[in-house]
């Protein structure tokens, strides 16, 4: 038997090689939505820290590949956290792992949220569905260093009660008085008492200085084209507008070309873009 | 300007009125208050009048068969509720009910109208606006229909 097949795969050293990934093992598993597990994963001492907005490339040995953002604390070592939607075959298998199981993971890779660029500014963060997700760190950050920042508000919309992610958390944050945070959902019954009706709804009842703030939405792609679009009408510039993009990012490093929108590498140059520089090809339907 | 018309100014949906025309709207209004759980009205009821919400959230609802009562809009301050006064036959077609305190000025929508339709001036500035809310209410509806949050096809 060969030394290399004598290794815990676990305290293998971390491959140099950003295509090549590493094996972690699944410290727990949350279930955070009717279709929506959260992973905690014990990643590579080596690994590089993540930057909010960015995302690794996670493994189901046997199925493939996907690209999902990190969505714990970045100022947390030793434990990685990702949120995922089980959508398709990749997602789905990585949604069934449990404690103990093993994965593969590479990364961090692309462009996260501003924000240094945010240093002084207020702050408006609009989430959609799984949306809040890669979102999450970014509000970390936020709660971690809230006297760099302005006036932050959070704008979360979702389906319904049952689908609000993170709630117990966000009830929690809700319970803090320094950030502004509203939730609403497209529909509910009686039993809800919050806020109903579409998430773009809540940026015009939103307190911030659209002349001095960053806002950064991330949510399906309808969503955030009217998000920019209510942005627009509160006074905020398309320069100050940051959107988190969702493509078929395969290699993440720039390589394959699946992620490519237009001159543009979503791995790459993202997935995080500041708006005015993907305007033009934002709602090209062939992109 | 008197109280009622100042509270009439203040209000965002009446922005920019002008003091004629906020003198001709506000001799159509009245200060009203809902308890949290109190209905402001129900579907079917006539359309006398309609309100524009100063304080608190209200509901707007519907009974659907085998679902019971579905919330499809929240409605706050700054907003008004209702607009089925605007169009015959004057009756609601949804409930509203105030999520909690409410406190909303009360528009006698027949004394309104024949007001918009005496000066039609008045009567642009009153649609202009109303068709703000409806256009983005309808974009807004749009985007529910479409379910953006459902499982990607």
């Amino acid at each position: 038997m060969s030394t290399a097949l004598q290794l815990d795969p676990i305290a293998a050293p971390a491959a140099a090689d950003p295509l090549i990934p590493h094996v972690a093992r699944v410290l727990r598993r949350r279930r955070d939505g009717p279709d929506v597990w959260t992973l905690e994963i014990e990643p590579d001492p080596a690994m590089a820290p993540f930057a909010p907005g960015q995302f690794n490339m996670l493994t189901a040995f046997g199925v493939g590949e996907a690209a999902i953002s990190v969505s714990g604390d970045p100022a947390e070592r030793g434990r990685l956290v990702h949120t995922i939607r089980a959508v398709g075959a990749v997602s789905s298998a990585l949604t069934r792992l449990d404690r103990g199981d093993v994965l593969g993971l590479r990364g961090p890779f692309g462009v996260g949220w501003p924000m240094d660029e945010a240093v002084g500014r207020d702050v408006v963060v609009v989430a959609g569905g799984v949306g809040l997700a890669p979102l999450r760190p970014a509000l970390y950050r936020l709660y971690a260093e809230r006297a760099r920042y302005g006036k932050i508000a959070l704008l979360y919309g979702t389906r319904s009660p049952a689908d609000i992610l993170f709630r117990a958390e966000v009830e929690a944050w809700r319970r803090r008085l320094d950030i502004d945070i509203e939730v609403t959902v497209d529909h509910a019954d009686a039993s809800w008492h919050g806020r109903v009706g579409v998430v773009t709804n809540l940026i015009a009842r939103a307190e911030f200085d659209p002349h001095h703030v960053a806002a950064l939405v991330c949510g399906p792609e309808i969503m955030m084209r009217f998000g920019v679009m209510a942005l627009r009408k509160a006074g905020v510039a398309d320069e100050d507008v940051y959107v988190s993009m969702e493509r078929s990012m395969k290699c993440a490093v720039a390589f394959c070309g699946h992620c490519q929108l237009g001159p543009v590498f979503v791995c790459r140059d993202g997935p995080v873009f500041r708006y005015d520089r993907i305007r033009d090809i934002f709602a090209v339907k062939e992109l | 300007m008197e109280g009622l018309e100042r509270i009439v100014a203040e209000h965002p949906f009446f922005a920019g009125l002008g003091e004629a025309f906020t003198t001709l709207v506000s001799g159509c209004a009245k200060n009203v208050r809902f308890e949290a759980g109190q209905y402001l009205f129900h579907e079917g009821d006539p359309a006398n009048e309609f309100y524009m919400v100063r304080h608190g959230n209200v509901a707007l609802q519907l009974n659907a068969p085998g679902r019971g009562t579905v919330t499809f809009l929240t409605v706050g301050p700054g907003e008004p509720v209702g607009v089925s006064w605007l169009i015959p036959p004057y009756k609601w077609t949804f409930d509203a009910q105030a999520r909690e305190l409410v406190r909303a000025i009360a528009i006698d929508a027949t004394c309104l109208r024949n007001k918009c339709e005496a000066d039609h001036d008045l009567g642009y500035e009153v649609m202009k606006r109303f068709m703000t809310i409806l256009v983005t209410r309808l974009q807004a509806t749009q985007l529910q229909i479409l379910d953006v949050y459902g499982t990607p096809a």
